[in-house]
């Protein structure tokens, strides 16, 4: 039995290595290819695919509901379940937003680094990993935090 | 000084995290988390959220033995 318990436990873990490789590495040529051919367009600022974990602010760009603190987030860190609801919600986003963000915070790449791989400007850069950390952080904040969580506006 | 809104103070947060920011805009940031709460969870929550990132597994740049 505790055999079996660990072969679905190094099986999971090794679905992630081999997703993260995947996006980091494989996926990554063809990403390239399609940006050059999206920057072009110059469509940047409308990434609809972003549109499912939107974070929202009002039109004078205060906030439309505003963030709450999560409770005990440490603890969390020690949970398998939490880093799986970690991984859901990165692979919920859009490839490149994954991509960028994973260079920067799984490999420590710096932004110009990352700039290069990409093709993309610092500014463009700095736009994906905004997006992504608030993408993820309302993912998590629905997926784990709002279900453990005291909730309130 | 122009206040920052709650959108640009959070853009500066995550920037905070991939480069060091100007003065002007550290201290803009400063007066604008000391006034709003809801930009103070999200300063720590992005950075809580670097820190879990860390617990993921390695990817397979590692070699497997």
């Amino acid at each position: 039995m505790a055999a079996l318990a660990g072969e679905a436990g190094f099986r999971g873990q090794s679905n992630l290595r081999t997703w993260l490789t995947g996006i980091l590495k494989h996926k990554i040529i063809d990403a390239i290819r399609k940006t050059t051919r999206e920057t072009a367009v110059g469509t940047f600022d409308e990434d609809p695919d972003i549109g499912a974990f939107g974070y929202k602010f009002k039109q004078n760009d205060h906030w439309q509901e505003r963030p709450t603190a999560w409770s005990d987030p440490d603890s969390a860190l020690e949970q398998k379940q939490f880093l799986a609801a970690l991984e859901k919600c990165l692979k919920g986003l859009p490839a490149r937003t994954a991509q960028a963000f994973l260079m920067r915070e799984h490999l420590g790449l710096e932004t110009d680094e990352i700039c290069k791989e990409l093709s993309v400007t610092a500014t463009h850069c700095w736009v994906l990993l905004y997006r992504a950390r608030m993408a993820l952080r309302q993912c998590l904040e629905q997926s784990w935090f709002g279900a453990t969580g005291a909730k309130g506006g | 000084m122009k206040m920052l809104s709650c959108k640009e103070a959070t853009r500066l947060v995550s920037q905070g995290l991939d480069r060091e920011l100007a003065f002007g805009e550290r201290i803009a940031l400063r007066v604008h988390l000391v006034l709003c709460a809801g930009c103070r969870n999200v300063d720590r929550q992005l950075s809580f959220l670097r820190r879990a990132i860390r617990r993921l597994p390695a990817s397979v740049d590692e070699p497997s033995r």
